[in-house]
């Protein structure tokens, strides 16, 4: 059931541009309401696509790629396309002929290239699980059953797994390329060299980030409906972004944009997964529209293993320069990254290893920095945008290599971040690398921080335990985070995704809100967080706010939901556009009463008397008389009882955000297990909307980046085959493993939106790893083991302790 | 993930499963909890033509005791082991070892005799029945028999059940005093699979150790059953030297293999350290 919350009147004095936007209306906002649609999706009556049933409903599945690197010789579909139920069997060429290929790359990630692409590999598969060959049946099973029946002769190429070894060149993966690069950037402020001579210590560390995915707990999924007597495209998909998708279909299958419609139905969960251009999901298109009929493909989590993108396979070198009495000087890094045989569509997979060289250092005050990032060409599965993008490489490499220099002085890690740490009073500030802050809480963030953990006590407690043969450790990660992007993030660099959302607030005429939004949900509760917006801007209440999203044919054009930007961008446009009807219904109030506009305001279902707080005409009756007695209103008033507004940050590329995670941990150093003790967040997102929600969002997302510090890797061996291509062996975190996770924040609302929130969702997984790194290494550090290579598993510990 | 096609039988009465796995060999798969089989089957690693279910016979689950035995019927599920009184009182290393068997979920659901038949080596039942000498009731049309548990186990999913024969009961001796026992395992998440576990029995008395039996949990291509360890720890008190010993021994006792995050060095530092910590805790 959804809280009610009394609305306080006056609730909603129309803001002046400019006023401070600190002053957003308390109700709704700010408070903890449960989201209404968890009732709906725990009683198993979610929607998601593999519910989905339709007439002649047909099926795919794909033959992939067993081999890291082959050229495919021949494929023999003979028997298979004859098998019970197959309705078609499609190779490369086959797709191709109806399906524009693709290249991952953008003008803005200046020298980024790659190789064309196409739905289904063509003469030569490139990674192990490349789709290779469609089949199309009756049912899933009859799919697989006649998969197997295909034969496809191979020639074997070798293949290059290793990122040293493809940065020699040899072989180059795409001869037309030149060299296994993809990407690469440089950052350098000048001086460095002369700093690092100069400084009191120079330390130094190599930290390596094992390769892992997002697991979703519903498989990737879509479900093409194409109708040849319209040429017309219905989708149905499991997204992030329905309009970028809707575009590339369009644009792909040359099918005019009014003709195509993207629906998303409940979406669980994507973390980043669902927001890029699958080549099997292409292809199921190309089906559909090859058959005439609607087709489904649902990932099984096997293929999802070897298909999803994956990410953070990275290597870097950093080297910080500082003065004795701790202040730090320089950080000085190079790091490479292996990204997979292409860079994805249309994101491109430069975006990571760009974040790396545009967060590393950026807590901290220091001056000089240089920077050199190399993304390079594999035969392993791609990589892309997961969870905060480039954010627990670029956190860990820092807070790691802080941690070693407070060592080396011999000040406390606490203490060695509060002296470097861009004080609060900094701002506007911009950071080495060109990143500029509007204002950031890293101090304050500190504070709370240590007094949330109990510090000083768990230093006590550490001491004791260590007198007990017992190794605990603390460890401490600040981190910024990028969230609310504008165009500078992909439009600049000419991908057509947008950076800009837009809501449609309606008064129906019971005086029920329905809300339209681009936004999308994946779980994290955003429509929620939209009905909370709507309903205390229009004094409705929660009840009746209706929101809908995921459905190209009726929300307004725009981004969808990656980049932390659902609440700080869609829920501005949701303000605005609320704003403008709320407008609009006095309008019509004072029509129908007869009285000056000013007179009125609206709260609890019902225009009500500014002064007074009398109710002068309920919601339901306003929307009865506009909708259906205009006659009896003034001659020439026309009532607009609905109103669309978009929003899109202007003043900075990026609201940065900024939190500070602790880790408290035990390591069994005789089994070099580690148990999570305890774990906190504190955290700027600016407004807190739905303080339920964000701290969800900050636990999911720990949890997330507790995975990738202890658990999660794509193993792959040399010859590129994925070894634990399932969740039997590739390990998420699980309940039982975790700590409790306390959460906390400072809030320093953006001046950008009159919402003033910024964005929450990968601030838990951009700082998990850090702390769970440092803790370790606190704890391992009376006996002079580290490490520095992720994840921690017990077999690298004890290694590091010399034990094995 | 979809099996390939294959026909499905209940069985209604164990003549009629064993004349079922006698007409189609090989090409048949006995399902109990289905709880490993399931998994294999949509993941295509097995391809029966038949499945023989068999959770419907009557008289295959279920435990008792006789004068000598301790008796679990085949279908007996991990659930009802874990919370047995009789388990608790004649065979407590199993009541110890059941929590680390997977989840409550598959626990309601996975048997003792799937897996005793499927042979695992780092599933805990294997080798707490090879640390207890239990023996396993295997039938055929043709008649009995009774395996000992530590000549079934023959290699890697390897044991002496024949296609044609079903697993009816785990038959575990009954002590006068029952010994003392630890399970104990190291497993990165509740509910995996261990990386090695160890199953320890024993007597104390005045601090020496005696009748000792220690089984281990994914040190080997089966479950193994540690002798040397035993041998050094029999008669002794469990002062440092003899524990040394008894690691020590562990040498020649295991021969685990590597998985994706242990090497074998590493799984045999930690069967070690996992030997120690059990005697401690069996001492204690
Ligand atoms: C996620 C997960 C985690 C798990 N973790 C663990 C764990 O930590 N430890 C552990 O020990 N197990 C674990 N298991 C396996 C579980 O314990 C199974 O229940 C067990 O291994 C098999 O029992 P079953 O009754 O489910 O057998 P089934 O799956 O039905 O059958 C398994 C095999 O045994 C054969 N078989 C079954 N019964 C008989 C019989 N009476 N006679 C002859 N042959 C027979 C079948 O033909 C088949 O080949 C896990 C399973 C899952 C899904």
């Amino acid at each position: 059931m959804t809280a009610r919350l009394p609305c306080p009147i006056p609730a909603h004095a129309d803001l002046a541009p400019g006023a401070d936007p600190t002053v957003v209306t308390r109700g709704h906002i700010g408070s903890p309401d449960p989201r209404p649609n968890a009732r709906r999706l725990l009683q198993g009556r979610g929607t998601y696509i593999d519910d989905l049933r339709v007439p002649r409903l047909a099926h795919v599945v794909f033959l992939r790629s067993p081999h890291a690197h082959a050229r495919i010789l021949k494929i023999d579909s003979s028997t298979a396309s004859r098998a019970p139920g197959v309705l078609g069997v499609f190779d490369g060429p086959a797709i191709a002929a109806i399906c524009k290929p693709w290249v991952g790359v953008l003008a803005h990630l200046k020298g980024i290239k790659s190789a064309e692409q196409y739905p289904l590999a063509i003469e030569r598969a490139c990674w192990q699980g490349e789709p290779v060959v469609a089949i199309v049946a009756e049912t899933r099973a009859q799919a697989e059953d006649a998969r197997e029946l295909i034969e496809v002769q191979w020639e074997v190429l070798p293949a290059i797994t290793d990122m040293d070894a493809s940065l020699a060149g040899d072989p180059v993966l795409h001869p037309e390329l030149g060299d296994n690069i993809c990407f690469e950037r440089s950052v350098d402020t000048g001086g460095i060299d002369e700093v690092f001579a100069q400084a009191d210590v120079v330390v130094e560390e190599t930290f390596q980030f094992g390769r892992h995915t997002g697991v979703c707990p519903e498989g990737r999924s879509i479900l093409a409906d194409y109708n040849a007597a319209e040429h017309s495209l219905l989708v149905h998909h499991s997204t992030q972004a329905p309009h970028m998708i809707h575009d590339v279909l369009a644009r792909h299958f040359d099918i005019p944009e009014a003709q195509v419609r993207v629906l998303c139905h409940d979406v669980g969960g994507a973390y980043g997964i669902k927001v890029h251009v699958y080549p099997d999901e292409i292809c199921t298109v190309a089906t559909s529209i090859l058959l005439r009929r609607p087709v489904k493909f649902v990932a099984d989590r096997m293929e999802s293993f070897v298909s999803d993108i994956h990410a953070r396979e990275h290597k870097a070198t950093v080297r910080l320069a500082a003065r004795h009495d701790g202040t730090i000087l320089g950080i000085d890094l190079r790091d490479l990254t292996a990204i997979g045989p292409y860079s994805m569509y249309p994101r491109t997979s430069g975006i990571e290893g760009n974040q790396v060289v545009n967060l590393t250092g950026g807590p901290y005050r220091h001056q000089h920095y240089r920077a050199h990032m190399q993304a390079v060409f594999t035969n392993k599965n791609v990589t892309c945008q997961y969870r905060a993008v480039g954010h627990p490489i670029a956190v860990a490499i820092t807070e790691g290599i802080v941690d070693l220099a407070a060592e080396r002085l011999g000040i406390d890690p606490a203490e060695f971040r509060r002296r470097n740490l861009i004080p609060d009073d900094a701002y506007p500030y911009a950071f080495p690398s060109g990143v500029r802050f509007e204002q950031l809480s890293h101090q304050q963030c500190l504070d709370r921080l240590l007094e949330l953990m109990d510090y000083e006590h768990l230093r006590a407690d550490q001491a004791a335990a260590r007198a007990r043969g017992c190794y605990r450790g603390i460890g401490l990660a600040a981190m910024i985070e990028v969230t609310n992007p504008s165009a500078a993030f992909y439009g600049v660099g000419g991908a057509r995704i947008s950076s800009q959302d837009g809501a449609t607030v309606r008064l129906e005429p019971t005086g029920a809100l329905t809300v339209l939004c681009s936004v999308t949900e994946q779980g994290q509760g955003t429509e929620t967080v939209f009905a909370q917006i709507a309903a205390d801007v229009l004094g409705v209440s929660m009840e009746r706010v209706r929101v809908i999203t995921g459905d190209t044919a009726a929300t307004p054009y725009g981004g969808g939901t990656w980049g932390s930007r659902g609440a700080g961008i869609g829920g501005e446009a949701v303000l605005q556009s609320a704003r403008a009807l709320r407008a609009q219904v006095l309008d019509a109030a004072a029509a129908i009463l007869s009285c000056d506009k000013a007179q009125l305001d609206i709260a609890q279902d019902a225009v009500i008397d500014r002064l007074s707080g009398q109710t002068r005409l309920s919601l339901a009756e306003l929307g009865r008389i506009c909708y259906y007695r205009p006659d009896t209103l003034p001659a020439g008033f026309q009532s607009e009882l609905v109103a669309t507004r978009h929003y899109v940050p202007r003043d900075y590329a990026f609201a940065f955000t900024n939190g500070i995670q602790a880790s408290w941990v035990e390591v069994d150093i005789e089994t070099g297990f580690v148990q999570l003790l305890g774990h906190w967040c504190v955290e700027d997102c600016g407004t807190v909307i739905n303080p339920l929600l964000v701290d969800e969002q900050i636990r999911g997302g720990v949890v997330q980046g507790l995975g990738a510090a202890l658990l999660e890797e794509c193993c792959y061996d040399d010859q590129g085959q994925m070894l634990n291509a399932h969740l039997g062996d590739y390990l998420v975190p699980m309940a039982l493993e975790m700590p409790d996770i306390v959460c906390a924040h400072v809030q320093t609302p953006t001046r950008t939106s009159e919402l003033g929130a910024k964005g929450a969702g990968e601030a838990g997984t951009a700082g998990a790893p850090a702390a769970v790194m440092n803790a370790i290494n606190d704890a391992l550090r009376p006996l002079a083991a580290r490490v520095t290579a992720q994840p921690f598993t017990p077999e690298r510990i004890l290694a590091a302790l010399g034990r094995v | 993930m979809k099996p390939s096609p294959f026909d499905y039988v209940r069985a209604t009465n164990l003549t009629e499963a064993l004349a079922l796995l006698e007409r189609h060999g090989e090409q048949a798969q006995i399902l109990a909890g289905g709880q490993t089989l399931i998994a294999t089957l949509n993941m295509r690693l097995s391809a029966p033509d038949w499945l023989i279910d068999i959770t419907r016979i009557p008289g295959l689950s279920g435990i008792t005791l006789t004068e000598t035995h301790l008796v679990i019927g085949a279908l007996t599920t991990h659930r009802e082991i874990e919370r047995s009184a009789l388990v608790a009182q004649y065979a407590p290393l199993l009541g110890q070892a059941a929590p680390h068997i997977a989840h409550a979920a598959i626990r309601n659901s996975g048997t003792i005799g799937g897996s005793i038949a499927f042979a695992d080596p780092a599933a805990e039942w294997p080798a707490c029945c090879v640390a207890l000498d239990a023996r396993f009731v295997i039938q055929a049309l043709s008649g009995e028999r009774r395996v000992s548990a530590r000549t079934f186990f023959r290699g890697l999913y390897d044991t002496d059940r024949a296609a044609h024969e079903i697993i009816t009961a785990i038959e575990i001796p009954r002590e006068r005093a029952p010994r003392r026992s630890v399970f104990m395992e190291l497993a990165r998440r509740h509910g995996d699979y261990a990386i090695v576990g160890v199953a320890l029995l024993g007597r104390v008395d005045q601090g020496r150790l005696s009748d000792v039996a220690i089984g281990y949990v994914g040190a080997g291509a089966t479950p193994l059953l540690a002798q040397g360890a035993m041998a050094a720890l029999e008669g002794q008190a469990a002062d440092a030297d003899v524990l040394a010993r008894a690691k020590a021994a562990l040498a020649q006792d295991l021969d685990p293999s590597g998985d994706l995050y242990n090497s074998p060095a590493t799984k045999r530092h930690l069967a070690a350290v996992l030997l120690e910590r059990a005697v401690k805790q069996l001492l204690a």
